[in-house]
């Protein structure tokens, strides 16, 4: 009986190992609310947009699991001279399509990234050069002593200059002027995934590049990243096993998502900052009844803006709690937060009814705010909400919430009045935002998203300063007076730090980064 | 104005609304939403969409009957403190007037469309119903989404009178062909009638007869189609604003609460949605059973 029921256990062993073989090409499938607008990794510095493509394009510097600085495409880098960078590139480090990676990459994705329509410009646009020096190696040059290189070009990704002259995308696609190439569509990238199927703002699907250069510590084969716009769609997606990954959880779901014993929870601060911007450049606003000036000229405007915006009431009604209100236009976890400045300016509608009156305002002013609906945690709402606290001081908000498609094109090209925005210090350092937020816009990417252009040469001083100082103390104490200056002129109005919320399948493991990254790399599907 | 109604009331129409208690209750709803949606300053507890007097720390209230609910808001208040009855009220207004005036709109193209084709025939009438075909072959949200998005493209700077304006419009351009259709039918049927030949041999030009003969013949089918179409109209609006390209947030219609609503259904704050849902459902029913009623009173071989 034994002898007959052998090879019948044996085939039924390797009919289940044939199973468990086929079963082991592990897909995750990804859901979010908005979509990557592009594939190309110089046409928009944003959170999402980077940590989708990131896995597909690669820096020569990167975060590891633990948000240390790690070498990706350089292998070690050290300061030759104090304004020379030297780095180490890798060597037998492939592209997608077979092209080994050189030197003469990175020079091509410097001109490209600091070049006309690219949005990296505030990383690269700061070196005074890139020069070969081999095959391998190569110096970066600062105008000025220049301490964070490595942590500045985290997110400025390498692309092949054989592929991009083929297919005619040596320029960034530009979606402010409307220019699209085939970068957007297609990537040829060194990273750990390839794309392979794209149809945006629906649906994106990435392959494991199982030619990639390094370990890979996940087993992920496959990502269908979907975008899912409406909040109860992908909760319910979520819910019903559709989707593996869920990003962001509405603040309302949270605990009903919580209660499945299916489901995890990731929850984190977020180092970005939410705040509101207005034109401060423009001697008559674009979108305002008042005309022949400018209102947001005077800083009696902007504090009474400020003082009438009642965030604790936005963080307990409107966030559930999920947020922390905020009085820099940076959270405490980055570099140069200064506790001591960090109290915000009281809720006051009286006093900010009183200072409109004073600037000439008694019966308030109407002015168009534009908002993305589905770009951060309930942005939508939180502007409603803006735009009702503003009302009881007599502004008259026109609102106008759309989708980040073409949201952040027309407030890029600084087509707006008064604007949100969310800023995440991907240096995890001040000059990350004194730099591209806080600096009159100019050349190599200052000012780039200070996109209502709020000016003070003082905090333009302070920042090159900040920029070339090595002594963290009195770097610190820059970093900590330009803010102050920054603050005493209202040239924002910062609102709150949103939470990070991702769902999760309980067997998946992944790293969540506090700059909302999410390395596909690093997912591991537990059987 | 008594004589009128009394002719009404003792007319065939009125004995068969008299005895139908169905056209009777939906007039009755009708009535109520269309007097709350005009009277809605003085009806309304409160103006949802004067923005000054919401009060976000009340947002997401439950209805007065349920725990934590406030006699203040009796259905309950909305994700920004609104208050949920007089956003029905309001957006009940909002939803009747679109839906009225998009149908004004597409009859008075409609049936001149319709007239001018079956009346004199020919290229005229070849081209104009082509012209038709092609609308009909486009499904009617998609030719409105586009209108209203090449609008609000072509107007940035638009207030809300103008959203309004691209929305009836928008509506309005996709439910012209159906009376267009209708009255081509009976006019050609009209057209070879003895009144209307008896008109022309007495040398009364052509536009007099298709308004005043021909035009009073062929008005039946077109009331019955408006009243159906205003409900039809005002699910078209829902849906737009629901989509999102619709009125503006900041003065929500039923369509843009149920929007609103519908993100919180998964954590249990349903009355943001489920009540202008059922206002929908409300006001829908009660105009289509008239427009039923209508067609059944008014169809000879019914009576």
């Amino acid at each position: 009986m034994t002898f007959k029921l052998t090879p019948l256990v044996a085939s039924l062993a390797s009919a289940l190992a044939l199973t468990a073989l086929s079963a082991s090409a592990v897909t995750i499938r990804i859901g979010n609310q908005g979509d990557a607008l592009s594939m190309d990794p110089h046409s928009l510095n944003e959170s999402l947009q980077i940590t989708v493509v990131e896995n597909v394009y690669e820096s020569l510097v990167s975060r590891d699991a633990n948000y240390k600085l790690t070498p990706l495409l350089a292998t070690s880098w050290k300061q030759t001279a104090p304004t020379v960078w030297r780095f180490d590139l890798r060597k037998d480090v492939k592209f997608h399509d077979g092209t080994p990676f050189t030197a003469d990459d990175v020079i091509f994705s410097y001109e490209r990234a600091k070049g006309d329509g690219s949005d990296m410009k505030s990383y690269v646009g700061q070196f005074k050069e890139i020069k070969k020096v081999n095959d391998h190696t190569i110096d970066i040059i600062t105008n000025a002593p220049f301490p964070i290189v490595p942590e500045l070009i985290t997110h400025w990704a390498i692309m092949s200059k054989k592929w991009c002259e083929e297919n005619q995308a040596t320029k960034p696609v530009d979606r402010r002027k409307g220019i699209e190439n085939a970068a957007s569509f297609r990537a040829n990238g060194t990273g750990p995934f390839v794309v392979k199927e794209r149809q945006p703002n629906v649906q994106t699907r990435f392959a494991r590049n199982f030619n990639y250069w390094g370990k890979v510590t996940g087993n992920v084969d496959e990502v269908v990243f979907s975008v899912i716009g409406n909040d109860a769609t992908r909760v319910a997606a979520m819910l019903s096993g559709e989707l593996d990954i869920m990003e962001p959880v509405p603040v309302q779901d949270v605990e009903r998502l919580k209660s499945n014993d299916k489901l995890k929870i990731l929850q984190g601060p977020e180092l970005r900052a939410i705040f509101l911007g207005m034109d401060q450049k423009r001697d008559e606003l674009l979108y305002s009844n008042v005309k022949g000036k400018n209102p947001f000229k005077d800083i009696r405007v902007r504090k009474a803006f400020y003082q009438a915006i009642d965030i604790e009431t936005i963080k307990s009604r409107v966030m559930r709690g999920a947020a922390t209100p905020l009085g820099l236009m940076l959270p405490p976890q980055v570099n140069g937060f200064a506790p001591d400045l960090a109290k915000r300016m009281p809720y006051d509608a009286e006093a900010a009814k009183k200072l409109l009156t004073e600037a000439g305002y008694p019966s308030g002013f109407e002015v168009k705010m534009n908002c993305p609906n589905d770009r951060y945690v309930n942005d939508a709402e939180i502007c409603q909400a803006v735009a009702a606290n503003l009302a009881k001081i007599g502004v008259k908000i026109n609102l106008e919430a759309e989708t980040k498609g073409t949201y952040f094109p027309k407030i890029l090209s600084r087509n707006t009045s008064f604007y949100m925005l969310g800023w995440t210090a991907s240096t995890v350092d001040a000059h990350n935002v004194l730099y591209p937020i806080l600096s009159t816009p100019g050349d190599g990417g200052r000012g780039q998203f200070n996109l209502g252009a709020y000016s003070n040469p003082k905090v333009d001083e302070l920042t090159d300063k900040v920029a070339s100082e090595t002594d963290q103390k009195k770097r610190n104490e820059m970093i900590r007076e330009a803010m102050k200056i920054h603050q005493d002129d209202v040239g924002h109005l910062p609102l709150h730090q949103q939470a990070l919320n991702w769902a999760v399948k309980k067997n998946i493991e992944l790293v969540q980064h506090p700059d909302n990254n999410m390395a596909w790399k690093f997912i591991t599907v537990k059987p | 104005m008594t004589q009128t109604w009394q002719r009404w009331w003792h007319s065939d129409l009125g004995y068969s609304f008299r005895t139908s208690p169905l056209a009777i209750a939906a007039a009755l709803i009708a009535f109520v939403c269309i007097f709350c949606s005009v009277f809605a300053a003085w009806v309304s507890p409160t103006n949802p969409f004067d923005l000054a007097t919401l009060e976000l720390s009340d947002a997401r209230l439950p209805p007065a009957w349920m725990q934590g609910g406030s006699s203040k808001y009796v259905l309950g208040s909305d994700d920004q403190g609104r208050d949920i009855l007089s956003a029905l009220i309001y957006g009940a207004r909002i939803s009747l007037v679109v839906g009225v005036a998009s149908v004004l709109v597409s009859v008075l193209v409609g049936v001149s469309m319709g007239l001018l084709a079956g009346y004199r025939g020919g290229w005229i009438d070849t081209m104009l119903m082509r012209l038709c075909d092609v609308m009909l072959s486009f499904p009617a949200i998609l030719v409105a989404l586009l209108i209203a998005g090449v609008g609000r493209a072509l107007f940035p700077n638009a207030d809300e009178s103008l959203a309004f304006g691209v929305l009836i419009i928008s509506i309005s351009l996709t439910g012209w062909v159906q009376y267009a259709r209708t009255v081509r039918g009976t006019t050609m049927v009209e057209r070879n009638k003895e009144y209307v030949q008896a008109a022309r041999v007495t040398g009364v030009s052509s536009g007099r007869i298709m308004l005043r003969h021909v035009l009073p013949n062929v008005l039946g089918p077109v009331m019955v189609l408006a009243t159906i179409q205003v409900a039809t109209a005002i699910i078209t609006e829902a849906t737009l604003s629901f989509l999102g390209v619709g009125v503006p947030p900041t003065s929500p219609s039923l369509g843009t609460l149920i929007r609103v609503g519908n993100d919180y259904l998964f954590s249990g704050e349903w009355w943001i949605t489920i009540f202008p849902g059922l206002m929908l459902v409300l006001i829908a029913l009660s105009v289509n059973l008239l427009g039923d009623w209508l067609r059944d009173a008014l169809n000879p071989r019914l009576r």
